[in-house]
């Protein structure tokens, strides 16, 4: 496989779990310095993906470059270049702040100098204060994933991942995250590849987004340009009935470019929503619809993943 | 789902389109050197000996067990064992307690916990040389032995027991009962690292029994009886004890000396063997 200067490249990247496929044929090409957001729902293989790139887990067929080095042949190599946040703060609750940073450094060949510039420098991210120096059992969710990120960090990696790295934090406490996550990108030229959940997350933050799901990559690209194929508006309609003859209806509006059906909701792609809502309000009426809610927007990147999964990723949006 | 007029899929290999320029080459340059394995050993055993004084549950009934079982057996048998000509049961009885304080006494516990926490992934994502992971916290185990059997040298005097061999019999004492406790360790830590179950540690005690008390742990061999006298003669504790035991009432014994040590390396082919085992499942990607 030729690298042609890919932060990570993978290529036919496949993992079995005795009978089950959890990842199948995955090939990615990341650049330096992009951050790379990846989504999909429990279960869709994220974290399998994260797993056989950080070296913790073989792969069952393909091939896999980090930060150069091949990641089967060479995994010393590439341990060297990354850091990783898991999806649990994978950290030491008998151990202080500092006495875990400071193993982490000297486990990394930092000198003990070294490893006490590195907090300092650090100490920004982790901004516990006093806390430092107190057992990290005794610290908050929030606290706990500040000190994962900086155990990630603390040797500079050239590749960080980041498995949902704000699952299960309060607003504040992501937004610090996400802040800091562009913050080291923006300074270091890191590459960063970071599984999400929220799709708010990674619209934000990543340059480009994979969507995985059931094991493949069903969608690549930047969120604005994933969301421009999706169609420049979205007319949303929630029924009272059954889809079929909303459906027929749509069929008679000629400037409807494409319409979705997910259970009792239609989403209906168009490119100029202001003027076309009042002709499907009326198409719908015509054909004796029963409308519950009809709204107007600008496509999102769920819409992009009802799209290519048929179902929302966002909780409590589930259609199907 | 139903659909028509369905777009295209985006091609799964593009990496065109960005809007951020990004190098093609990366200006990030990593501060990772590998550690060498005796740093890496010596950082992982600094932080397992950091964690032994924040778990007295782990050391606070090694100090209590063989005080108590001394008390109680000496108290119960003195009278009867002492009836066995030449025999000083209470010299008798000190290898016994250090056995009981050194003998299961490992941070196996804290392995099970970093895997079950995800810390063991962070160790094992690192550079870490994979066998400084195990040497780390069985050397701190060693320190932790070593010292958990001073206040059975202390007891011993308390109860006007000397040794014949003086302080350099105390210190080979001490080393002979903390191999053994670096030995016995390897058990706990094969299960540990093989299950990264805390329930399944404790299986180590099932090995625990059988081997201290199909010894010589009351009486002398020699006034033992049936299938117990012939079981102590395969059991290595059987060795191990004659030799601490000569420390204390003989003198220098080169050849039990031998045979002791020789009983605890012939246990450790085994417990490390399972335990180096165990960490190479561990840490190697299936």
């Amino acid at each position: 496989m030729n690298n042609g200067n890919y932060a990570i490249r993978t290529k036919d990247l496949a993992r079995n779990f005795g009978n089950v496929r959890a990842v199948d044929g995955v090939d990615l090409a990341v650049p330096p310095g992009e951050i790379y957001g990846f989504l999909g729902p429990n279960g869709a293989g994220k974290t399998t993906v994260i797993r056989m790139l950080i070296t913790l887990l073989a792969p069952t067929a393909g091939e896999i470059q980090v930060a150069g080095y091949d990641v089967l042949r060479q995994p010393e190599e590439v341990r060297l270049r990354i850091g990783a946040a898991q999806q649990e703060a994978a950290l030491d609750n008998k151990q202080t702040g500092r006495e875990l940073l400071g193993l982490q450094g000297k486990l990394y060949g930092l000198s003990r100098r070294l490893v006490d510039r590195r907090i300092g420098e650090l100490s920004d991210l982790v901004d516990i204060g006093d806390a430092m120096d107190r057992l990290v059992g005794t610290y908050s969710g929030g606290m706990k994933r500040r000190l994962d990120l900086a155990a990630a960090l603390i040797h500079k990696p050239v590749v960080l991942f980041l498995d949902e790295p704000t699952t299960g934090l309060d607003p504040i406490s992501r937004a610090r995250i996400w802040e800091e996550i562009r913050r080291i990108n923006g300074e270091t030229d890191v590459t960063i590849f970071l599984t999400t959940q929220y799709l708010e997350e990674a619209d934000s933050l990543a340059h480009r987004v994979g969507i995985i799901d059931r094991g493949q990559l069903a969608a690549q690209g930047p969120p604005a340009d994933l969301k421009r194929a999706r169609g420049s508006d979205l007319i949303v309609v929630r029924l009272e009935g059954e889809a079929e003859e909303a459906m027929a209806a749509l069929s008679d509006v000629p400037q409807v470019e494409h319409v979705e059906a997910h259970g009792q909701e239609l989403t209906v792609s168009v490119s100029n929503g202001a003027t076309l809502i009042s002709a499907v309000a009326l198409a719908l009426d015509r054909h004796g619809v029963n409308v519950q809610e009809l709204t107007l927007r600008t496509p999102t990147l769920d819409d992009v993943f009802l799209q290519v999964t048929g179902a929302r990723l966002q909780e409590g949006q589930q259609t199907l | 789902m139903t659909a028509w007029r369905t777009p295209e899929r985006t091609d799964q290999s593009e990496t065109t389109g960005r809007d951020h320029p990004f190098p093609t080459v990366t200006n990030a340059e990593t501060l990772a050197r590998r550690g060498g394995f005796f740093r890496d050993t010596l950082s992982v055993a600094e932080r397992a000996l950091r964690s032994v004084r924040r778990d007295p549950e782990v050391t606070v009934p090694a100090l209590f067990i063989p005080v108590f079982m001394y008390i109680v057996t000496v108290g119960a048998l003195n009278d009867i064992a002492e009836g066995i000509p030449g025999l000083n049961y209470r010299a008798f009885q000190i290898p016994v307690a250090v056995l009981f304080a050194v003998t299961g006494i490992s941070r196996a516990m804290v392995v099970v916990t970093d895997i079950q926490t995800g810390y063991f992934d962070r160790l094992a994502i690192s550079p870490v040389n994979r066998l400084a992971l195990l040497l780390g916290l069985m050397i701190a185990d060693f320190a932790m032995v070593v010292a958990l059997s001073v206040p059975v040298v202390i007891m011993a005097f308390i109860a006007g027991v000397n040794f014949a061999t003086g302080v350099p019999g105390i210190l080979v004492f001490m080393f002979l009962s903390g191999l053994w406790g670096l030995i016995f360790a390897g058990f706990p830590f094969a299960i540990s690292l093989k299950t990264g179950n805390p329930a399944a540690v404790n299986i180590s005690f099932l090995l625990f029994f059988p081997l201290l008390f199909t010894t010589t742990l009351f009486m002398p061999q020699e006034a033992m009886t049936g299938w117990l006298s012939a079981a102590a003669d395969y059991n290595p504790v059987t060795y191990l004890l004659a030799a601490l035991r000569s420390l204390i009432s003989d003198g220098w014994e080169p050849l039990t000396l031998a045979k002791g040590l020789g009983a605890i390396l012939a246990v450790g082919v085994l417990s490390i063997g399972l335990a180096l085992a165990a960490l190479k499942g561990r840490a190697t990607r299936r």
